[in-house]
């Protein structure tokens, strides 16, 4: 087999192998509730126990663990995830319009901050201690240290409730509108989630920048007399391409964690607010479906970069390790 | 340090000269030089004033923090209020005086827990046979797999809103991010002669994890510290409030912001105000991390190590 279909290989591997052992510590999330599922949907009628061994033998509780396990994960796998305990339908069901909220929120917020912070990471580094980096990293320095929901607010503050008045302060997405009819209600958390993330990436990609630029196989291009185009073109640049996709698969991680606090904070209809109302009412299901959603999000995001930094970076493709 | 320790054990008459290239409390150096920056002393000034304030807070408050003093959401009225009342009526200046502390220790609770599992579990996979390192590291990526806040909230929807099990969570979901500094860490000064030669001379290898590899770690782990109290103190405020963290009536400053949001028109203040703290904060240690961290790349360059 070639070294790098091996490497390639090997790295799908261990994303599956994360993947099973992310459900395993999800499944065992319930198993460690006090009481069981029978009980949480029987409630107080838990004391007869007629219903709630009928139940248990419905629900398939009495099997042993690793049966139950397996039928839960042969359920995922067919996106069944149960039923809510709260309301009384499909998680898949509950969950499909807000799964659509979240991807649209997370896509506008990935399609700004993506390009801004590789221009800016970029730059800061070709033009380093200029004025241009120095104000740069200093804001970005700033804007990385807050909390997604310090943003928030103070955005909320500014344009919405104090300031001017010009968005919505929060962000009631109706399910029976379709999204693009009322964009301007994703505004407000976008943005928040572009300014949370847009530094922190800025910053990560200018370290790297600025190593690429340091390193022995451009100062030997430079040594060599080549013009600093080609320097940049053939030396730097593929080198400085793996961080930038790394890059990409950290903002596409963090934003799939950020949308909670995010989403909350708005009252946007969208996972990240379903998380954490499922938690406050110990909504098992929904809570599994939804940490498994954002958990498989950050595992197939990081695998997908690997591999790609595997394809592009010549250091890895000439079986440097 | 124990610069003895080898010598005792390895039974030669002629102590080797193992330190050679080991520098005088490394992470010393590091402090000094990141002190000659501004953005650290900025940095420090930040975070002691915030600091002060919550410690010296709770004595200068007007009122106590669970009184009624007004009727809810009263605009501010000096001398008496300056910040007005909250959602209930309480004095939001009183409350703000009171609610650092919480944030603050909590924070600085996960941030140790981080660290002490971190960096056990990074010179552990740093320095120990292939398979260890490997299943080690295999558990950890189950870990990064959740984001910080999920993690957290996953535990919390088993065990309740508990506060010993956010802190907890906050550190754990620290760890492994703390792991893989401390590895690298590791991984560099275990190639360095002093740790060679201590292996040549048949010290055990927990010895020399202990009194070689550590002390030699030790700046990264600085840098590490502010970086993970910065996101400990974002965490821990927004587990407050999202509800499962800080509970009423305890004065908190993620609390006072989920408990007032809703009358954020009328009475911005009990709003505000804890944001803009726990924004300050942060941008303190954050300043510090980050003094810290040039601080060390400079040293790194400066030796040519690294």
């Amino acid at each position: 087999m070639p070294p790098l279909l091996k490497l390639i290989l090997m790295r799908i591997g261990l994303g599956i192998l994360t993947l099973f052992l992310v459900s395993i510590v999800v499944f065992a999330a319930t198993q460690a509730l006090p009481g069981d599922t029978a009980q949480a949907i029987l409630g107080k009628e838990a004391v007869n126990k007629a219903r709630y061994e009928a139940l248990r033998q419905q629900l398939g509780l009495n099997r042993p663990m690793v049966q139950q396990y397996a039928g839960w994960l042969g359920g995922v796998v067919r996106l069944d995830f149960g039923n809510s305990l709260v309301q009384d339908e499909p998680v898949t069901k509950l969950l499909a319009r807000r799964v659509e909220n979240s991807f649209v929120l997370v896509a506008i917020a990935a399609l700004i901050s993506i390009p801004v912070s590789l221009l800016l990471g970029s730059l800061t580094a070709l033009r380093r201690d200029t004025k241009f980096d120095i104000s740069v990293s200093i804001g970005s320095l700033g804007l990385a240290s807050l909390p997604e929901f310090v943003i928030g607010i103070v955005l909320m503050l500014l344009f919405a409730t104090q300031l001017f008045h010009w968005l919505p302060a929060t962000s009631p997405v109706s399910p029976v509108l379709p999204i693009s009819q009322q964009l301007e209600l994703f505004i407000l958390p976008a943005l928040t989630l572009t300014l949370a993330v847009a530094p922190y990436i800025t910053r990560i990609l200018r370290a790297s920048t600025i190593e690429v630029l340091e390193s022995e196989y451009v100062m030997m291009a430079r040594l060599k007399g080549l013009p600093e185009r080609l320097v940049l073109n053939r030396h730097a640049l593929p080198n400085a391409l793996a961080p930038a996709l790394q890059v990409t698969a950290l903002n596409l991680a963090w934003l799939a964690g950020g949308v909670v606090v995010v989403e909350y904070l708005f009252g946007f209809p969208g996972i990240g607010s379903a998380l954490v109302d499922s938690v406050a009412n110990r909504d098992m299901p929904m809570v599994q479906a939804i940490c498994l959603l954002i958990a498989s999000v950050y595992v197939l995001a990081n695998l997908t970069a690997d591999i790609l930094t595997i394809l592009v970076s010549p250091r890895l493709r000439t079986g440097l390790r | 340090m124990n610069d003895e320790i080898i010598v005792n054990d390895s039974e030669l008459v002629e102590p080797p000269v193992v330190h050679a290239d080991r520098r005088p409390s490394e992470w010393l150096m590091t402090i000094r030089e990141a002190w000659h920056m501004r953005r650290t002393k900025i940095g420090v000034a930040i975070f002691a004033f915030i600091v002060a304030l919550a410690v010296v807070g709770p004595w200068i408050a007007p009122y106590s923090p669970t009184q009624f003093v007004a009727p809810p959401y009263a605009s501010p009225a000096p001398p008496k209020m300056w910040l007005g009342s909250d959602y209930i009526g309480h004095d939001v200046l009183t409350r703000v005086f009171y609610g650092g502390r919480t944030v603050i220790l909590l924070s600085l609770a996960a941030t140790l827990i981080g660290l002490g599992l971190g960096v056990s579990l990074g010179l552990i996979t740093g320095y120990a046979r292939r398979w260890i390192d490997e299943s080690i590291m295999r558990i950890l990526d189950v870990v990064l797999a959740f984001p910080q806040i999920v993690l957290a909230l996953l535990f919390v929807s088993i065990l309740g809103p508990r506060l010993w099990l956010i802190v907890l969570m906050v550190g754990i979901s620290h760890a492994p991010r703390i792991a893989r500094v401390a590895r690298a860490a590791t991984l560099e000064v275990a190639q360095r002669d002093f740790v060679r030669a201590a292996e040549a001379f048949g010290v055990p290898r927990w010895k020399i994890l202990f009194n070689e590899i550590m002390p030699s770690i030790t700046s990264p782990l600085l840098v590490e510290f502010g970086l993970r109290l910065t996101y400990s103190i974002g965490l821990i405020a927004a587990l407050s409030f999202l509800g499962f963290g800080m509970q009423p009536p305890a004065a908190d400053w993620g609390l006072m912001i989920n408990e007032n949001r809703l009358g954020i028109i009328i009475q911005p203040w009990p709003v505000v105000v804890p944001v803009l703290l726990i924004g300050v904060l942060t941008i303190g240690t954050n300043l510090i991390a980050d003094g810290l961290g040039r601080a060390l790349i400079g040293i790194e360059r400066d030796t040519g190590v690294g």
